[in-house]
């Protein structure tokens, strides 16, 4: 796969106007599509022994951001998703707790008191997520409103009118301009790929994210299919790879949207590995972002226990 | 009777019509593959094994998928998915639908007879009249659909204004180890009684037996039987019944056709999740049936409804 090769000043340069910025994502090597699908399903078909397994299952869920992003959310809900959260599973405190729970901006306080103390974080979604669609002044206040509420990550959307449009410089000066209301809180960047349309605008959109100050490149926003592929995590795994090479700051992945199996959670922890390679196999820099997949990590998981096959009986609904 | 139902003559292969003019000039024959039934679809086995399946006398038939222990993982979460929506027709519908099975299968005699007599060791008249006794079981069973509420159900005298109804309820998902010694009759003696009342089922064919459960699995895939509501693993049956027993989203196991050395092991792990099981009793497949094994896969469920509102 191909590696680009940039410097930190050429970044500075990029990010000095529109034209620079255009000049700088337009000359980011092509992805070749046909080629990234079939890395991705290559590496999807690698077998994990069961030694592996039981690791990567529990890396599984150390790395998931247990999410509730539903217009019919409650405290409530919240309070039992957060419970969840901090012990998956009840009857096996072996069971590690997931990274974060990612709810709505109003259910960040909620969340907040319940995981007090805990250790698991809080994200919250903000921008007038899932659409972005909405003035600069109300996405900074949504954010600010998140961020004061005491959420510990924020994940914003990108104006996807504005990059296909080629407006490069304002989805910039978003991601800076949320960057900076951010403040000590972590800020990934949601690239709704599944509106994206070409791998090519997946790696321009990760590089303008990472150019703009993200800590996180993230998928999607789960509203949108396709959601999270494994054709389109590699390109940002490349995209975080080689931003490291040429600036030496790491930049997590969040895949999100779609992974509902243990199988494809421990696929895409193959890809992580072969792409970026083994510093990012940590909750710090992959995340997955997925309500239903922790039953899943979790049945798998009392079947490498057990012997035997559990049920969806076992578990809580969610 | 038998005799006017009678298939093509000199069916010896199996489910082969005689050869056509076109064979004498050197046409390949077209071999089928078996494999298995899971979620509607024919995939073969996740483990890529197949096993050789022989007539009576030891001769090569043809090959059988051998299902892992992944194929029964694959084919419960197919059951269980599948078994809600089947439960919810109505009962009249799911009548309809077993019939068209009946319908299926009866346009598949000679392939039937072909498998019968091989895999059973039986001339062709005695197989013929097997499939016959086979799509004419599964017609009775069809015909339960709609009967089975009234016979387990009933309404009950209580001591309050109350009215107190029991109705009987399909008991989920449930793994069925068919026959051993009948490759067809038995194997739907298994499986209809099994999915009449609203169970979905994951079954073992015979171990050596196993061609006929196969046909039967492309009657169902062109019937309008819900994919996933039937779903029929080949392969070996001490590899594959403990799974299934120890199978925590199993609600009950019929163990018709488990070795008997085996059914001890095998209930001590259905009782893991409290599963329902049906003992094998030496039940005489060509006996005429008894509603006894749709009323064991059927739970009780009774309705206190005040009178007067």
């Amino acid at each position: 796969m191909t590696t680009v090769a940039v410097t930190p000043a050429d970044l500075d340069a990029a990010a000095a106007s529109d034209v620079s910025l255009r000049r700088f994502l337009h000359g980011l090597p092509g992805v070749d599509q046909v080629g990234a699908e079939a890395r991705a399903g290559m590496l999807a078909t690698r077998s994990i022994k069961r030694g592996a397994k039981l690791w990567a299952l529990d890396m599984a869920l150390r790395m998931t951001d247990l999410t509730t992003l539903e217009g019919a959310d409650t405290p409530g809900k919240v309070r039992a998703l957060c419970s969840k959260a901090m012990r998956p599973d009840a009857v096996d405190p072996e069971v590690p707790s997931v990274a974060a729970v990612c709810v709505y901006p109003d259910l960040v306080p909620t969340a907040v008191e319940s995981l007090a103390g805990s250790g698991v974080r809080v994200a919250s979604v903000a921008t007038s997520f899932p659409s972005g669609r909405a003035s600069r002044a109300v996405r900074l206040a949504d954010v600010a409103e998140a961020v004061s509420a005491g959420a510990h990550e924020v994940d914003m959307v990108i104006d996807r009118g504005a990059f296909l449009a080629g407006r490069y410089a304002q989805v910039l000066s978003d991601v800076v301009a949320v960057k900076e209301q951010c403040g000590n809180a972590h800020l990934k960047v949601i690239l709704e790929t599944g509106e994206l349309r070409t791998l090519d605008n997946v790696r321009r959109a990760a590089w303008l994210s990472m150019v703009g100050g993200a800590d996180f490149i993230k998928t999607s926003t789960g509203k949108v299919a396709p959601a999270s592929t494994p054709a389109v995590v590699l390109v940002m795994l490349e995209a975080v790879r080689d931003y490291a090479e040429a600036t030496d700051s790491l930049v997590g992945v969040k895949a999100a949207g779609g992974i509902r199996t243990a199988k494809d959670a421990i696929r895409y922890l193959v890809l992580v590995n072969e792409t970026a390679g083994q510093r990012w196999l940590t909750p710090d820099l992959f995340r997955f972002g997925a309500s239903s997949l922790v039953n899943d990590l979790l049945m798998q998981r009392t079947k490498q226990r057990t012997g035997s096959y559990s049920g969806p009986d076992y578990f809580t609904v969610d | 009777m038998a005799e006017q139902r009678i298939p093509p003559s000199g069916s010896e292969a199996i489910g082969r019509i005689p050869p056509s003019g076109s064979e004498a000039v050197g046409r390949i024959p077209v071999a089928k593959t078996y494999k298995l039934f899971i979620g509607g679809t024919f995939p073969r086995s996740e483990s890529g094994r197949s096993y050789a399946a022989t007539r009576r006398n030891g001769d090569f038939l043809a090959n059988a998928a051998q299902a892992s222990r992944k194929d029964v993982r694959d084919a419960v979460v197919a059951a269980r998915k599948a078994q809600p929506g089947w439960a919810a027709a109505t009962a009249y519908n799911r009548g309809q639908v077993l019939y068209r099975v009946a319908e299926m299968m009866e346009l598949r005699r000679p392939q039937f007879v072909g498998e019968v007599a091989a895999a059973d060791g039986l001339d062709i008249e005695t197989a013929v009249h097997v499939v016959d006794e086979t799509v004419d079981r599964w017609v009775w069973y069809a015909g339960w659909a709609d009967k089975i509420a009234q016979v387990a159900g009933s309404s009950n005298p209580v001591a309050g204004p109350y009215f107190n109804f029991t109705v009987p309820e399909p008991t989920g998902v449930v793994a069925v180890i068919a026959p051993q010694d009948s490759s067809l009759l038995g194997l739907v003696s298994v499986i209809a009684p099994a999915i009449v009342s609203g169970n979905a089922v994951v079954v073992v064919a015979a171990q050596e037996r196993p061609l006929a459960a196969i046909t039967l699995a492309e009657a169902l895939a062109t019937s309008d039987v819900p994919g996933g509501v039937v779903n029929i693993l080949t392969g070996v049956t001490a590899e594959l019944a403990p799974v299934l027993a120890a199978h925590m989203d199993v609600n009950a196991i019929d163990l018709a056709g488990a070795p008997g050395e085996m059914v001890p092991a095998l209930e001590r792990s259905a009782a893991d999740n409290v599963k329902r099981v049906v003992r094998p009793d030496g039940t005489d497949w060509a006996a005429s049936p008894t509603p006894d094994r749709m009323l064991a896969l059927v739970e009780a469920k009774t309705v206190w409804h005040p009178v007067g509102i």
